[in-house]
């Protein structure tokens, strides 16, 4: 299946020098078109159109109840703040969204090598919106004092064999753009689990007082 | 001067995790006697242990000897004063906090007056156990994950008035049992469950809301956090009425609204549908067909 890829600035889902950039096409000759940033243009004659995410949704984008959306999907690969992109993407559907459009969006990612769960379009999507409250659970642990960083992270690892902790993890993506992640979802849900705990507000601020400094 | 451990006995010998715990004992060198209400499941613990052991000798992990060695270590008994010589009583009876406190209280009778107790306890606080002894700081939670005689983790925790030399003596103890032991405060779920718990029921909820399908949403998990296993197959796994167990034990004491049963998971159970033990949870284990919200 041909794909173009129409982009404005860096996509978080295939950074520049991913090999998956090297197959597109031109959007003439694609069957699916991918916007990565850049504004989209409906056109029904393709088999689906892509719009990356990032924390928004399919329907910031889009118009569910007008026809030529129907082929639309939103898409994200998963990554955990800086660290590379993972094998995931998480595919997402409007209530409208076409069979045909999700099953060639299913075949084009799986020929890339990647996974593929769909989803609703719903806050968070699957990944973030069930890690969050996870990790912000650990990050408050280790401010009561349960355990140690080492052993709360060790503890995943042996017990329930994640291939790391929770807070190493969260730390190694970068706390100030967990943050975000943790601010929009609290935004959306309203739910306390989701609030920013204190470590991410504390990087987050810290991060925007280094880009607020005049230099010179 | 710590305790030397020499003798160990394990309460509920007979059950999933005292068996597996008094392997462990027994394998690093410990005169190990079982102790449990229940002659029938004794028995059947001693016969599952020596299949255990045969396994390993079959794939090379232990010789004969050694086996042997386990074996003449081993020693059961279904009276309380069979524990009279242990230096370490561990115990892995009901989950139920009366049975632990009367259970303590019995054991203090039975053994030595500096004999050290642990409580391999999931849900239950270390300091309202060791309430029911009238040495509470001879108290301490020792909590092995299933299968314990695979397992490395144990998550150690003192109670409020369990002594820093108890303490000492059952982590040293720990680690001269190849195990890796990690020191948590006495809270609900120690670390494993406290962060276990609430996330499965956070999976459920997503299935509930029409997020995406029980299966897109183990294969997100797996693929994108690495984890071996999505929680919903470890639901399965674990039981669906076992997770309404484990949240009936959180929730009242810690009131997270994630530790809450999920209604979902209510109906399901209600259905019959318990997980791998039952043919159908999240997934069908006859046809491998999905059952979604
Ligand atoms: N099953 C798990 O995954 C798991 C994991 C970690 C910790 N735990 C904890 O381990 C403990 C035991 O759990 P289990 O799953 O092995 O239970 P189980 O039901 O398999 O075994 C319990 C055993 O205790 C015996 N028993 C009960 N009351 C007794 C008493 N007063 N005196 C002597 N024997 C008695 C029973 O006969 C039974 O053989 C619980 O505290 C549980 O929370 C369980």
């Amino acid at each position: 299946m041909k794909y173009a890829f129409e982009k404005a600035g860096e996509s978080r889902s295939f950074p520049a020098g991913d090999d998956f950039l090297n197959g597109a096409v031109g959007p003439d000759q694609a069957d699916v078109v991918i916007y990565s940033g850049a504004r989209f243009t409906p056109d029904p004659r393709k088999t689906a159109i892509l719009i990356e995410l990032g924390m928004d949704c399919l329907g910031d984008h889009i118009n569910e109840d007008e026809p030529s959306h129907a082929n639309v999907l939103g898409f994200a690969r998963y990554r955990n703040g800086d660290d590379s992109p993972s094998r995931l993407i998480e595919l997402v559907r409007h209530p409208k969204a076409g069979e045909a459009a999700i099953a060639a969006a299913r075949d084009l990612f799986a020929a890339a090598g990647l996974e593929v769960s769909l989803c609703n379009d719903q806050a968070g999507r699957i990944i973030s919106r069930l890690v969050v409250p996870k990790y912000n659970a650990a990050l408050r642990f280790l401010d009561e004092g349960l355990a140690t960083q080492t052993d709360m992270d060790l503890t995943c690892k042996l017990g329930l064999g994640y291939p790391d902790g929770p807070i190493e993890r969260v730390v190694r993506g970068g706390l100030a753009s967990y943050y975000q992640v943790s601010k929009d979802l609290f935004d959306a849900f309203g739910a306390p689990a989701f609030a920013p705990p204190r470590r991410a507000r504390i990087a987050f601020k810290q991060a925007m007082a280094k880009t607020d400094t005049p230099k010179g | 001067m710590t305790r030397a451990i020499r003798t160990v006995g394990v309460c509920g010998a007979g059950g999933t995790m005292g068996a597996g715990i008094a392997l462990v004992a027994a394998r690093a060198g410990f005169k190990t006697i079982s102790f449990d209400m229940s002659e029938g499941a004794l028995d059947k613990a001693a016969k599952q242990s020596v299949d255990f052991l045969d396994k390993s000798v079959t794939r090379g992990k232990l010789n004969g000897d050694k086996r042997d060695a386990i074996v003449a270590a081993m020693s059961r008994t279904t009276s309380i004063d069979g524990l009279r010589d242990c230096d370490l009583v561990i115990e892995a009876v009901f989950e139920d906090l009366s049975i632990k406190r009367d259970l303590l209280g019995r054991l203090d009778g039975a053994c030595a007056e500096d004999a050290i107790f642990a409580s391999n306890t999931s849900t239950l606080s270390i300091t309202e156990i060791a309430s029911g002894s009238k040495h509470p700081e001879r108290v301490v939670g020792m909590h092995f994950c299933l299968p314990a005689q695979l397992m490395k983790l144990i998550e150690m925790s003192p109670g409020i008035l369990t002594s820093e030399e108890t303490f000492r003596t059952a982590w040293q103890w720990t680690e001269a049992c190849g195990q890796m032991p990690v020191k948590t405060q006495d809270k609900p779920g120690f670390i494993l469950n406290a962060l276990l718990v609430p996330f499965n029921n956070d999976a459920i909820r997503a299935v509930e809301a029409g997020v995406a399908e029980p299966a897109d949403i183990d294969r997100a998990i797996k693929a994108g956090l690495g984890y071996k296993m999505g929680p919903l197959e470890l639901l399965d796994l674990i039981g669906l009425d076992t997770q309404i167990r484990l949240c009936e034990a959180f929730y009242p004491i810690t009131l997270d609204p994630r530790a809450a049963t999920p209604p979902l998971l209510r109906r399901m159970v209600a259905a019959g549908l318990l997980g791998r033990k039952s043919g159908r949870g999240f997934f069908d284990y006859q046809g491998n067909a999905m059952f979604g919200a």
